[in-house]
């Protein structure tokens, strides 16, 4: 009986995950991991395009591993842990497969440059698509939905990631050759000696010792807020139904909790949610994330639980981190304002 | 021995119930190589194929194309099950903001994207033992939904 367990138990944490492994090629993995952001061809959408030629002749193996590791924080693309070594080396396999250039090898040795100096040359040449602090473009890459005049956004520079995953010989090299089919022109053609381009990858470099600071962590704040009503729970949601449009919000709908799920008779009305939306700020946030319609409309629920009345929402400086991406920090701080005016209106 | 055997027992279970596969990125996301009308049509039905009901389909598409979008199809698709909808409105009402559950549907040229919170995140907003096998449910059947529509 002992030996039967010790096979079973064998034959579930070893066989089976191997097998399993084995299924799961690079296609696969690309298509349930990147291809929503990267798209199926590997052009691009949210993400970068993948598949350019160019991208692809001055990218490492060495950085695409370290990329797909580390994500980029605060900037959508996230970091895939849970893939084994073996499938990220299948799944790079794979997006290898879109090009015949030879996947180059970088030292990882420090190019020597004057950052000072190199400082002068990326404000002249680079900060316009990159930032003078090297924050990339603005957005959230070439976002979903929406008509691109370029087919990638500048990335960000001083980003963790970016800065753990490229090495300077890369950085050099890209300065150096460009990208065709991205606004990333050749600097050497431009005019730039290698001197320059060396101090713009020193400059560069010496983001990191910033990068660390640009991070915030959510983790402090509550998933939910929660609030006890002085109130009945009609009475709480017609306070909340004032206090929605005295904040310039519309209001959507009141629905009871379990609509659409039970008879409409056998509703429980104790348990309320109150929709409510202003356009501009929805508009923004899906600009900036078209992910972001999961937390919309706003929404508040009064919920009765025995004697007393609850009022919640779910935390948008929390729910921000499932997005990783910092251009939505503000809106959310700003959110987190508007459910808390509401709710205190609505309580007095 | 007998103790070796609960132990090997106990483990087996754990590795039944958290599949190895089990992926925690914090958004499941798919591109669905359909229109959007015809992956609104698969994604329903593969959520009631999941024993679920579709609670509601909201319209977040006020405004979208003024604002420069190329098209007006965004849709949130809420669904349920009812038993456990009043279970937990008894007993975790803190969840509450989470229920329905629902899947974001939109369009991108003529494929679509499905974007939803990972139930398993819910695990780390509520570490709450009780609720950590119905998250883990939660992400499978909600992976499933998702697959069978991409599989389509």
């Amino acid at each position: 009986m002992f030996r039967f367990f010790i096979a079973i138990f064998i034959f579930v944490v070893i066989a089976v995950p191997s097998q399993a492994h084995a299924k799961h090629d690079g296609e696969h993995i690309y298509l349930q991991n990147c291809v929503s952001c990267h798209g199926y061809d590997g052009n691009g959408g949210m993400g970068i395009p993948l598949s350019l030629p160019d991208f692809l002749a001055t990218a490492s193996n060495d950085y695409l591993v370290k990329t797909i590791r580390v994500g980029r924080p605060g900037r959508v693309m996230p970091a895939f842990k849970n893939l084994s070594d073996n499938e990220v080396d299948m799944l790079i396999g794979y997006i290898r497969s879109w090009s015949d250039s030879i996947p180059p090898k970088y030292s990882k040795k420090p190019v020597n440059g004057d950052a000072v100096h190199g400082k002068q040359v990326y404000l002249d040449h680079c900060a316009e698509c990159h930032g003078a602090s090297g924050n990339g473009g603005k957005g959230t890459g070439v976002t979903m939905s929406r008509p691109r005049s370029q087919p990638i956004l500048a990335p960000a520079l001083n980003n963790r990631g970016f800065l753990v995953s490229a090495s300077d010989e890369m950085i050099k090299n890209t300065l150096i050759k460009g990208r065709k089919g991205t606004p990333m022109k050749s600097y050497l053609k431009e005019g730039l000696s290698e001197q320059d381009i060396n101090d713009v990858v020193a400059y560069v470099r010496s983001f990191e010792s910033r990068a660390a600071a640009i991070e915030e962590t959510s983790e402090d704040e509550p998933a939910v807020i929660i609030k006890e009503s002085p109130y009945s729970v009609e009475e709480t949601v017609t306070n909340l139904t004032n206090a929605v449009g005295s904040m310039n919000f519309r209001l959507i709908r009141i629905q009871n909790l379990d609509s659409g799920l039970t008879e409409e008779s056998k509703e429980d009305k104790k348990q309320v949610i109150v929709y409510s939306c202003n356009f501009n700020i929805l508009n923004e946030a899906l600009k900036l994330d078209p992910r972001v319609g999961l937390f919309l409309p706003c929404r508040i629920t009064v919920s009765q639980q025995g004697d007393k009345v609850l009022v919640m929402y779910a935390n948008p400086k929390r729910m921000n981190e499932i997005y990783n991406n910092n251009e939505l920090d503000s809106m959310c701080t700003e959110m987190k304002t508007v459910y808390e005016d509401m709710i205190d209106e609505a309580l007095l | 021995m007998r103790i070796y055997h609960k132990a090997l027992v106990s483990l087996l279970l754990i590795f039944l119930a958290f599949p190895v596969s089990a992926v925690a990125d914090d958004l499941i996301m798919r591109r669905i190589g359909m229109t959007f009308p015809e992956t609104m049509s698969a994604l329903q039905s593969s959520i009631v194929e999941e024993g679920y009901k579709v609670s509601r389909v909201q319209r977040v598409d006020i405004g979208l194309t003024s604002s420069g979008y190329n098209t007006a199809e965004y849709r949130i698709v809420f669904f349920m099950r009812e038993d456990v909808l009043h279970d937990i409105v008894k007993k975790h009402p803190e969840l509450i903001p989470f229920l329905p559950l629902k899947i974001t549907i939109f369009a991108e040229r003529s494929e679509t994207l499905l974007v939803t919170l990972n139930p398993m995140k819910l695990a780390e907003f509520f570490p709450d033992l009780e609720m950590q096998k119905t998250f883990a449910q939660w992400n499978e059947e909600v992976n499933r939904i998702v697959d069978r529509v991409q599989a389509e």
